[in-house]
């Protein structure tokens, strides 16, 4: 595993250091433990939500009924919307474009079969793996286009009534396997040939951030 | 280059292309079938739609090699499917066409939304219709045959 604290930017680590003086989970007797485990749990949340935040993942985790593109997260273009299940509306699905999968409502080739050949950089149309809006239950962003904080984005994503009812290792193995999540890191070009950006931290990085949250417990900054 | 084994309107074709070639160039030049238009390339007016795997789909941006044994069906079928049928009845009772390079992607989009939805708001159509462009500007007839295509679809 490479160093991790070499690609993170001082800027974080400042955040983190402050965040950490900070934690909702002291309990009784453990409490030395506990705080000690908490901190390092809370520097490893800021390092995912530094990744969660980016547009990479904000674009399809919004509050609206559209999608957002683009490093500046405008709405997405031609009126593409939600839909009832997250994967557009009839005749104009996520499929409809972002192709090599079809859309979550409708089934459709494994991502293994696409995900070599998702972005199609002749056209800058990233896609692949199923794509489709995460619910509004994970939006990390409000209806306004703000980001929500790293405290509300922790406890929507460690809420189970809001998170598909996963668990800290059911988090982790999102984090890890899902195809839609591993896009981040391969996006391809845009359409004028230029490369879209990557998260702040390899793939690698985000998924040890999270393994260290997770074995934490899962802490989350009180504000 | 590839030989890639596509299901085009029910029959079987066989076609040898680079995996990146858009499956528009196939259906275009190498198919010979020209139903499907090309418009801007990038996914962003419609008039490249067909349908791939029951759903719509823009053939400009889909390379051949994702099509993965997806049956495709294009304007040329449409005359034989019992919603295509009645669909561009529609389109000629109420004289949508104008210049007409737009609408065999706004007839496959309609069919896609009356497939799923029989008696589409005007709501429905607005949003399932919003990706397909027509500069002649017929939007207003071709909600009018959505309309008259589902009533008669029943």
């Amino acid at each position: 595993m490479p160093s991790l604290r070499a690609g993170i930017p001082a800027v974080l680590l400042i955040s983190i250091a402050s965040l950490a003086a900070s934690s909702s989970r002291w309990e009784g007797d453990t409490f030395s433990k506990a705080r000690s485990s908490d901190s390092e749990g809370l520097v490893a949340w800021q390092q995912v939500y530094s990744v969660l935040t980016h547009p990479r993942c904000l674009n399809c985790h919004t509050a609206n009924d559209y999608p957002e593109q683009g490093e500046d997260r405008h709405r997405h273009q031609f009126n593409v919307l939600r839909g009832p299940e997250g994967s557009g509306v009839p005749g104009l699905t996520c499929g409809t474009c972002h192709q090599g999968a079809t859309s979550k409502a409708t089934g459709g080739p494994n991502c293994a079969e696409c995900h070599k050949g998702a972005n199609l950089d002749a056209t800058g149309i990233p896609g692949g793996h199923g794509w489709h809006l995460a619910p509004l239950s994970m939006a990390w962003q409000d209806r306004n286009d703000k980001l929500l904080s790293s405290a509300q984005v922790c406890r929507a994503v460690t809420d189970r009534t809001k998170n598909d009812n996963m668990g800290g290792q059911e988090l982790l193995k999102h984090h890890e396997e899902a195809a839609l999540v591993q896009y981040a890191w391969q996006p391809g070009r845009r359409p004028d040939g230029t490369a879209r950006t990557l998260p702040p931290l390899t793939h690698a990085q985000f998924v040890e951030a999270t393994q260290r949250w997770v074995e934490a417990g899962t802490p989350c900054p009180q504000q | 280059m590839e030989t890639y084994q596509l299901t085009v309107n029910g029959q079987q074709k066989e076609v040898t292309a680079d995996p990146t070639t858009p499956l528009l160039w196939v259906l275009r030049e190498e198919l010979k079938m020209t139903g499907t238009k090309y418009g801007c390339g990038i996914a962003a007016c419609g008039a490249c739609t067909v349908h791939v795997g029951g759903q719509a789909a823009r053939s400009c941006v889909l390379p051949v090699s994702l099509v993965n044994g997806r049956p495709i069906v294009t304007i040329e079928a449409m005359a034989d499917d019992p919603v295509g049928r009645v669909v561009q009845k529609a389109w000629v009772d109420k004289d949508v066409v104008q210049c007409g390079y737009c609408q065999s992607g706004q007839i496959m989009s309609a069919v896609a939304l009356l497939k799923s939805t029989r008696k589409p708001t005007d709501k429905n159509i607005e949003e399932s219709m919003g990706g397909n462009l027509c500069r002649c500007g017929t939007y207003v007839r071709i909600r009018q045959a959505i309309k008259a295509a589902a009533q008669q679809i029943g």
